[in-house]
């Protein structure tokens, strides 16, 4: 396809010019001072459309450029950024960062990452599927995905729109360990969110969609359909008075369980003695069943690069293995900080997955037979330092496996080093959208509190 | 005074080579005659920040941003485009881009050119360049050093300072041009203290449209230090929080929290358009009890939350969203207010050129009442006394809200007894303040720290109230 090919040509040659930029950065630090100095560069162009009631609502295009650069006096630190790219502007970068170099103080600590950890292969990871998506076209699927919702169920009575978002990028990195590597990538997704109506009450819930390749995303008219029935089926929510009981997770919000599970072990949390699992290596924080690893180089993921915002060479690695902790989630500064080697995740992790149980969603329903399935939690009330979590969430009562009502207005409460013991069990219905990969999870308890 | 627009051509066009000319052939190309409302909003910003851990200063960033957005709107359709490249062919094209969200019509007539000059709320000053970078290193290693001392059980402090000079210039398609230059400094100090094992962690911090010689001024660097110590002393002492429903008292000041969440966005003028609030086309009924009156306030001077004007060139103003207990009004943008028939209340807000902007909140607080806080206390025979909070998120749809506790009491007998673990607080917008039976004498406003999120974007805020007694709220401890 002759298309593929110009397309690929230019963001090659974007990727060239970048690396140019990024040279030229470097050799202005080095002039300005620098001992050691790494710059990241990214350029992206996007169009995002939102559609509603039938109408276009909103069309935007996008284009974005970013310079962020850190150097280092000796051991002494100082980064800048900037979203211009010309020559007076990466002086003036460069010169800020010089300036606060100068002024903040000696950390042993500070530095590059070690050079012998830097990426020397760059496998493609099939991350660049550019879509070349009129407004019109976009307007068309937004549309069709939003009326798939608002004809659904007549219980749907308004609708919040759908929208079509498409990105395409190039992102370079260098430092003057003699790293210079760049490569472009994509992501494309559609979400609709309507609103649901009975007894005077409103609900409302949403769907969504999202690939490096336009066609890998889900139908428009599924997406709209599950955003319609997902809106419906909380019709007639209520609150359900305070007890303890089984608490299931589905697999759109258990990831946020194993979120705050990553950030616990995270270097900046276990250097600033800051997290309730320190000194966690090799500690059993899981149940035997579990194992939770990184798959880097998937290719077309969300989560896929070759290494981190470091440079680091990123591999296939196991974090928890039948649920004893094998490694933290470590950049280069928190490395050395805790006396250990990066673990390639400046930037964070890659494609983070728990492995599936045998389970499936229903079958993870019968297993809990009477407690709460939680479909959405709202609130930040996760204290990483001592594990306690209390959040709101919505969701379904569960009585001998099978849904019987819509909840809302309640909290789910306890603390993560309980919660992490007592999951009963992972299914095997991985939610692939996001960065981590995880299947719905079964609590055995938990304090609901409402009425 | 001096003229904050001739200062915002000097620091955005003349370097790119653009002329205020240019901002007029630009409009006219985004007007053609069915737009109904265009903008085009420069904004160029600098800003810094530097940490202190382990008590040394080991990092600062600076960050320059600057680009322009354009935006054309023909009834509820709007197009939109952004830019960093300043240059006038490019600008054009983008705006030819965006003009296509219209029918084409004939080309818009422009405006005879007006200069807007508002009362500023604050000083044009830029934060960055009144201090020297030795002063700001030198504030925080005193802080740290000095936090150090006010207690053996301190592990670790850490300390950061921020800074922003942000100058924007918008025109609009009434042929107006205004200018707003927008200081922000804010200060957040967090401590974790150890003792026999257990760690806890505290913080605290402020600032507003200042420079940075605010945080030297009446103590308060170090009063935010004190107050994290404090904090982190109390959860030393916290026992499992209880869980179910039960009388809520909230501290005054950030506690206000409450009223950004459970009725603050549920009355922003975009929801109630579309009808998804719960509180669309409640105006004129009863939604809290006779003793709340709500206002969203933007005017006021140097807070976090106040524009002179809002990112649509409109005067900021003091909104009064809920008069003794009635619904009176949406806070609303430009787009939203046109469409709903009346006028914008100064809340059109955006993060960057490179968003859209919205109706959202500047600082919005509950009126003082009448009653002691002492009373309120000792009215209550068992409930939760929360005084500060982590934050906050609602479902304007269904208007269930949460607001997370970060320092919280048992009250028994009208007497604050144990210190409780933090805790979510769930409620719902439509119905919480008609539960408020009293309402203190002691309106506080916070200490400036608020952001906001709403569709990915954020902007600073302000929130306050008095001290509130809640007859039934669900507290969500462990402890059931």
């Amino acid at each position: 396809m002759p298309n593929t090919l110009q397309t690929s040509q230019v963001s090659n040659d974007e990727t060239e010019r970048l690396k140019n930029v990024a040279a030229d950065i470097l050799a202005e630090a080095k002039k300005q001072g620098a001992d050691q100095v790494e710059a990241a560069i990214s350029v992206g162009k996007g169009l995002s459309v939102n559609a509603r009631l039938g109408e276009v609502e909103t069309i935007e295009h996008h284009r974005d450029q970013g310079i962020g650069i850190t150097v280092y006096k000796g051991q002494r630190k100082g980064s800048a950024s900037s979203t211009k790219l010309n020559k007076a502007a990466i002086e003036e970068m460069v010169s800020a960062a010089c300036a606060i170099a100068r002024y903040a103080e000696e950390d042993p600590f500070s530095g590059l990452a070690d050079k012998e950890l830097l990426a020397m292969d760059f496998p493609d990871l099939s991350l660049y599927h550019p879509w070349a998506v009129s407004a019109e076209q976009a307007i068309e699927m937004a549309i069709s995905c939003e009326n798939a919702a608002r004809f659904y169920d007549k219980k749907i009575t308004n609708s919040e729109g759908a929208s079509i978002q498409t990105f395409e990028g190039t992102r370079v990195l260098a430092n003057s360990h003699g790293f210079n590597h760049g490569y472009p990538s994509s992501r494309h997704s559609m979400s609709c969110s309507v609103i649901g109506e009975s007894d005077g009450n409103m609900q409302r819930d949403y769907w969504y969609t999202v690939a490096r390749k336009a066609s890998d995303m889900e139908a428009a008219v599924k997406v709209g359909e599950m955003a319609a029935q997902r809106t419906v089926q909380r019709l007639g929510a209520r609150s359900i008075s305070t007890r303890k009981c089984p608490v299931m997770f589905a697999a759109e919000v258990s990831g946020g369980l194993i979120g705050h599970f990553i950030s616990a072990i995270r270097g900046g949390n276990l250097y600033r003695k800051s997290t309730f699992l320190l000194d966690s290596l090799n500690q059993q924080v899981f149940p035997s069943f579990m194992n939770i690893y990184e798959q880097p180089l998937l290719p077309k993921a969300m989560g896929s690069a070759s290494y981190d915002a470091e440079g680091v060479a990123t591999s296939h690695r196991s974090i928890v293995d039948s649920g004893v902790v094998q490694g933290y989630v470590l950049g280069s500064y928190s490395a050395k900080k805790l006396g250990m080697k990066s673990t390639a995740n400046a930037g964070g992790v890659h494609n983070l997955t728990v492995e599936p149980g045998e389970l499936d969603f229903d079958q993870m329903l019968r297993e809990m037979n009477t407690g709460l399935l939680v479909t959405e939690l709202i609130g930040h009330g996760v204290n990483t330092l001592t594990g306690d979590y209390s959040r709101g969430a919505a969701g379904y009562w569960v009585e001998n496996g099978e849904i019987q009502f819509p909840v809302e207005e309640v909290t789910i409460a306890g603390n993560l080093k309980d919660i992490y013991k007592s999951i009963v069990s992972v299914g095997n219905d991985v939610d692939l959208r996001g960065n981590t990969r995880t299947g719905s999870i079964l609590i055995s308890e938990m304090t609901l509190a409402g009425t | 005074m001096t003229d904050l627009i001739q200062q915002a051509e000097n620091l955005i066009l003349k370097p790119v080579g653009l002329s205020l000319n240019d901002i007029d052939q630009l409009m006219g190309q985004l007007l053609s005659s069915s737009i109904d409302q265009a903008d085009i909003y420069f904004q160029s910003s600098r800003s810094e920040s530097w940490v202190l851990e382990d008590g040394i200063v080991k990092d600062g960033n600076y960050n320059i941003e600057q680009g322009v957005g354009l935006r054309a709107v023909s009834g509820e359709k709007t197009g939109f485009a952004y830019s960093e490249e300043l240059a006038l062919p490019g600008l054009l094209d983008a705006a030819k881009s965006v003009r296509a969200i219209a029918r084409l019509g004939q080309s818009g007539v422009l405006k005879p050119v007006s200069q807007s000059h508002v009362p500023a709320l604050y000083a044009a000053i830029d934060p960055l360049a009144l201090m020297s970078r030795e002063e700001k290193v030198s504030l925080l290693k005193n802080i740290d050093q000095q936090t150090r001392q006010i207690d053996k059980r301190i592990e670790q402090v850490i300390i950061s300072l921020v800074g922003v000079h942000e100058v924007v210039l918008v025109a609009t398609e009434d042929g107006r041009l205004s200018s707003d230059i927008r200081p922000l400094v804010r200060m957040n100090v967090s401590v974790i203290v150890e003792e026999n094992g257990r760690r806890e962690q505290g913080g605290s911090g402020g600032g507003g449209r200042h420079g940075y010689d605010y945080f030297l001024q009446q103590d308060r660097a170090m009063n935010y230090a004190r107050e994290a110590v404090r904090l982190a002393l109390v959860n030393l002492e916290a026992v499992d929080a209880p869980a179910g429903n039960m009388t809520v008292v909230l501290g005054p000041g950030w506690p206000g929290i409450l009223l950004h969440e459970a009725i603050g966005h549920g009355l922003e003028g975009d929801f109630n358009r579309k009808g998804s609030s719960a509180f669309s086309g409640r105006i004129g009924e009863k939604v809290a009890s006779d003793l709340c009156t709500v206002v969203d306030d933007g005017t006021l001077e140097h807070r976090r939350g106040s524009l002179s004007i809002d990112d649509e060139g409109v005067q900021s103003q003091c909104t009064t969203l809920i008069e003794n207990g009635v619904l009176k009004g949406y806070m609303h943008d430009k787009m939203n207010a046109r469409l709903m028939g009346t006028s914008s209340t100064g809340n059109g807000r955006r993060e960057s050129y490179a968003h859209l902007p919205m109706p959202r909140m500047t600082n919005t607080y509950m009126r003082a009442g009448q009653s002691d806080p002492g009373d309120i206390l000792s009215s209550v025979k068992k409930g939760l006394y929360a005084v500060n909070f982590a934050g906050g998120q609602v479902d304007i749809t269904s208007g269930k809200f949460v607001f997370s506790a970060s320092e919280a009491y048992l009250i028994e007998n009208g007497k604050i007894t144990t210190p409780v673990k933090g805790a979510t607080l769930i409620g719902n917008g439509p119905d919480v303040l008609t539960k408020v039976s009293m309402v203190g004498n002691d309106l506080e406003l916070d200490s400036g720290v608020g952001t906001c999120g709403k569709e990915g974007q954020s902007v600073p805020v302000g929130v306050g109230q008095p001290t509130l007694k809640i007859d039934g709220l669900t507290v969500g401890g462990t402890h059931a």
